[in-house]
């Protein structure tokens, strides 16, 4: 590998690569050179060089890439999350070794759930210590070995440059995902020639499909084409294919007539404004759009991957229908669901090419059977599954969801959320009309989430307005970060439906548990608006829905960072719902919710 | 899919009738430090099992080793396997043997087997029968070097239980394809 790098050293790269530069040194010129503008992270022992180099560059070049530098290491990873779906570039988070490293292994795993592009450099204790127990070491990548999609300890400097570009291409490239680094002291301070991306040999046969079989493509095409009751069942992978798969698909659907659902992930690739539009499916998803699955005769899933949150009881799922399987992760296709065609590549690129088969095989959809098929689910759409009453006296959940969006959608929003009814809830009541302005931890469920996301964002997004809905439970797993927001001048806005409950453990308690409600209360809440007033932020309470509306006002005018209190009503479920062990077409709905716990069977209770 | 899928209903999904076979994986993976872990820790965590395992450098101007694992599941669960093997980004190539009707799989065991008279008489004829090398003896034990399928080991091992059968080592399987092409 070294005769290789010598073979093609290269003079195309200015003329700083001619001398040697320190590990640390290259650590910096390879993010500069990665494109990276902002890093999230904390200082220790072992990367103090690269924070001295990072201080060194900042000195000679100005603040070309940013630090953040956040309260807990969690919080970078989260940050970097935020940043990354937003923008559509890696994350980036510095941490040191030992509990710097462990620190950031949930949002790696979460990272890893939700296809987000993360490049995650951690310091490790010098080559020779590695092994002998030593002051903050851990075996980094031992641990994040099986939560990242792959991870490195440089152990030689004439590998690291190389390693540096490899994992920026194999954390962006394919189905995105974390990479690791874990840099040795020593390794940091060792010199070494500096090579730039295009310079590197990578070491690796990686090379991700992109481009879907055009055999399989136009069978695609024309089993859309012959289907009487069609669907789109879109997920996150349209997102992460960059924005013009979003208006392909918003083209694709237009042409076939079919409506459109999609998952948690996959919200605002699809516009909410459009009349082909079934809401979110799933779990907690709409009742048009779950039968609306369970009774299509062709099913086109498009960057989704038939998780169990979507597919509920897998036996009973969509029974009658044709599917079809768009995905960049050949191992995602027949792994939970079989299906019949299933075609490996980028979303976008999928997309395009079955445009091109659909005009190619002058494919016209079935008028009248989409005629029929509209009809039907305008039936289930008169029963209005996300209906709630409300009153005078306290705010409901969803009305201020509803009332936020109202006064937010003609604004340029960003919104993340914590874990949780909340979390369901926003999904449910804020129309998201593009990609990229929601961010929520979807496949791990982290609580904690939310407000560190907002501030990665709100850092690629200035000017923008950035939302955290969260729950009084989640926001208190990473309150601290408020403080990085606040010595950023990072005007993300927290708005806590507050009702005093691990909202849906309290309803799963109920559902599930006989009302038992084991340790779900969060007795000893602190006073949120004090809270925000300590961290040098706005505190805002509202429990009167009479003035919910210019509170939230206020709260958008604001120039600085706010904490809003909504205090909301304390025993509200979250419905629809398909409870555990049940399809697609057995959802408990608002109006005959009133003897839950009988739905679920004992075979329901035991699953999750 | 060694067949066609059958019309999409997923009511067929969870039915456990599938039938489990065993499985052999060969391979091609980056020779550096935990790679070994990368394969062995996917299988741990999806709860796939492994019932062999051989690993060793083959090609050292490539950084290249061979794995060859050997695994059971149902034919969803093997492509499933397979798939998951392909994403790790240490692994260049993955074959599955089983279901290459080229494939060879041949297996190594050193067997020792204790006793006199004619037991010790009995071992060495069955010995000489399945072609095996003796490789040490004394004067009430030999040690046997088989090599084979592994079913033929199995058999093997199975006639030397009771003539005194104390100890049992073996390499796991190793594969390759028939014909002239590489892997």
């Amino acid at each position: 590998m070294t005769d290789q790098k010598t073979a093609t050293a290269s003079t195309s790269v200015s003329a700083q690569t001619d001398q040697t530069l320190s590990g640390a040194e290259m650590v910096i010129r390879a993010l500069v050179d990665q494109g990276v503008e902002v890093m999230f992270g904390y200082p220790g022992g072992a990367v103090l060089p690269i924070y001295d180099a990072l201080f060194q560059d900042n000195e000679t070049f100005g603040p070309r890439l940013r630090h953040i530098l956040v309260r807990h290491e969690q919080g970078a990873a989260h940050a970097a999350e935020g940043y990354a779906r937003s923008t559509g570039k890696p994350g980036v988070v510095l941490v040191t070794s030992g509990p710097g490293a462990t620190n950031v292994v949930t949002g790696i795993v979460d990272a890893l759930m939700d296809s987000i592009p993360m490049v995650v450099l951690t310091g490790q204790v010098p080559t020779h210590l590695i092994g002998t127990d030593a002051f903050q070491e851990a075996d980094t990548v031992g641990i994040t070995r099986s939560c990242t999609k792959h991870n490195y300890l440089v152990k030689d400097i004439r590998d690291l440059p190389r390693i540096l570009h490899e994992a920026f291409h194999i954390a962006t490239s394919g189905r995105p995902g974390p990479v690791l680094i874990d840099i040795p002291k020593d390794v940091q301070f060792a010199r070494g020639r500096y090579e730039g991306p295009d310079e590197v040999i990578f070491g690796h046969g990686y090379n991700p499909r992109t481009k879907g079989d055009p055999g399989r493509i136009a069978e695609a095409a024309r089993l859309i084409a012959g289907a009487r009751r069609p669907i789109f069942y879109t997920g996150g992978g349209v997102i992460n294919a960059g924005p013009e798969a979003s208006t392909l698909l918003r083209q694709l659907a237009a042409m076939t007539g079919a409506p459109v659902t999609s998952t948690l992930m996959g919200l605002g690739a699809f516009p909410a404004a459009d009349p082909a539009w079934l809401g979110m499916l799933g779990m907690h998803g709409t009742f048009e759009a779950n039968n609306a699955m369970h009774d299509c005769d062709v099913m086109v899933c498009v960057g989704a991957r038939f998780d169990d949150r979507v597919t509920g009881r897998l036996d009973a799922f969509s029974p009658g229908s044709k599917k079809i399987h768009i995905d960049i992760d050949a191992s995602s296709i027949n792994k939970n669901v079989r299906v019949d065609v299933g075609i490996v590549g980028d979303a976008g690129s999928v997309l395009a090419d079955l445009i091109e088969a659909w005009k190619a095989g002058g494919h016209e959809p079935n008028r009248q059977a989409l005629d029929d098929w509209w009809r039907q689910i305008d039936n289930w759409r008169a029963r209005q599954c996300l209906s709630y009453r409300t009153g005078d006296k306290v705010i409901k959940p969803q009305q201020a969801i509803e009332r936020l969006y109202a006064l937010t959608k003609d604004r340029d929003t960003y919104i993340t959320t914590e874990v949780g009814q909340h979390q369901m809830w926003a999904a449910q009541f804020y129309r998201f009309q593009e990609p990229n302005r929601w961010m929520t931890s979807g496949g791990l469920g982290t609580m904690g989430y939310g407000l560190p996301a907002a501030v990665g964002v709100q850092l690629a997004h200035p000017g923008s307005l950035v939302i955290d809905i969260a729950g009084e439970a989640s926001i208190q797993m990473m309150t601290q970060e408020l403080s990085t927001a606040v010595q950023y001048d990072l005007p993300v806005k927290v708005f806590i439906l507050n009702n005093e409950w691990m909202g849906m453990v309290r309803q799963w308690q109920q559902l599930l548990h006989g009302e038992r409600y084991s340790h779900s209360y969060s007795a000893s809440l602190p006073d949120f608006v004090k809270l925000a007033e300590a961290y040098g932020a706005v505190g805002i309470r509202c429990s009167d829905p009479a003035e919910l509306d210019a509170k939230i006002l206020e709260m958008i005018d604001s120039p600085r960072p706010v904490i809003f209190d909504c205090r909301v009503e304390k025993s509200e479920n979250c419905l629809p719902m398909i409870p555990s062990g049940k399809a697609h077409n057995e959802m408990i709905l608002p109006d005959d919710a009133r003897d839950i716990g009988s739905i679920i069977g004992e075979s329901g209770r035991g699953l999750v | 899919m060694a067949q066609p899928t059958p019309p999409a209903s997923a009511y067929d999904l969870a039915h456990k009738t599938e039938v489990e076979s065993l499985a052999t994986f060969a391979l091609l993976v980056d020779n550096e430090a935990g790679v070994l872990h990368r394969v062995v820790g996917l299988f741990a965590a999806r709860g796939y099992n492994i019932e062999s395992l051989t690993v060793a450098e083959t090609d050292r101007r490539a950084h290249t080793s061979r794995i060859t694992v050997v695994t059971r599941g149902a034919p969803h669960v093997l492509d499933q396997i397979e798939a998951q093997l392909q994403k790790v980004v240490s692994v260049r190539r993955v074959q599955d043997v089983t279901r290459d009707p080229n494939g060879v799989e041949r297996e190594l065991a050193l067997v020792k087997v204790r006793g006199t008279g004619g037991d010790r008489v009995e071992a060495l004829r069955v010995s000489d029968i399945f072609r095996a090398k003796v490789i040490d003896t004394t004067s009430e034990s030999f040690v046997f070097e088989i090599t084979g399928a592994p079913t033929k080991i199995d058999s093997f091992v199975e006639l030397m239980r009771p003539l005194g059968l104390v100890e049992l080592s073996r390499t796991g399987v190793l594969s390759i394809e028939r014909g002239p092409e590489a892997m």
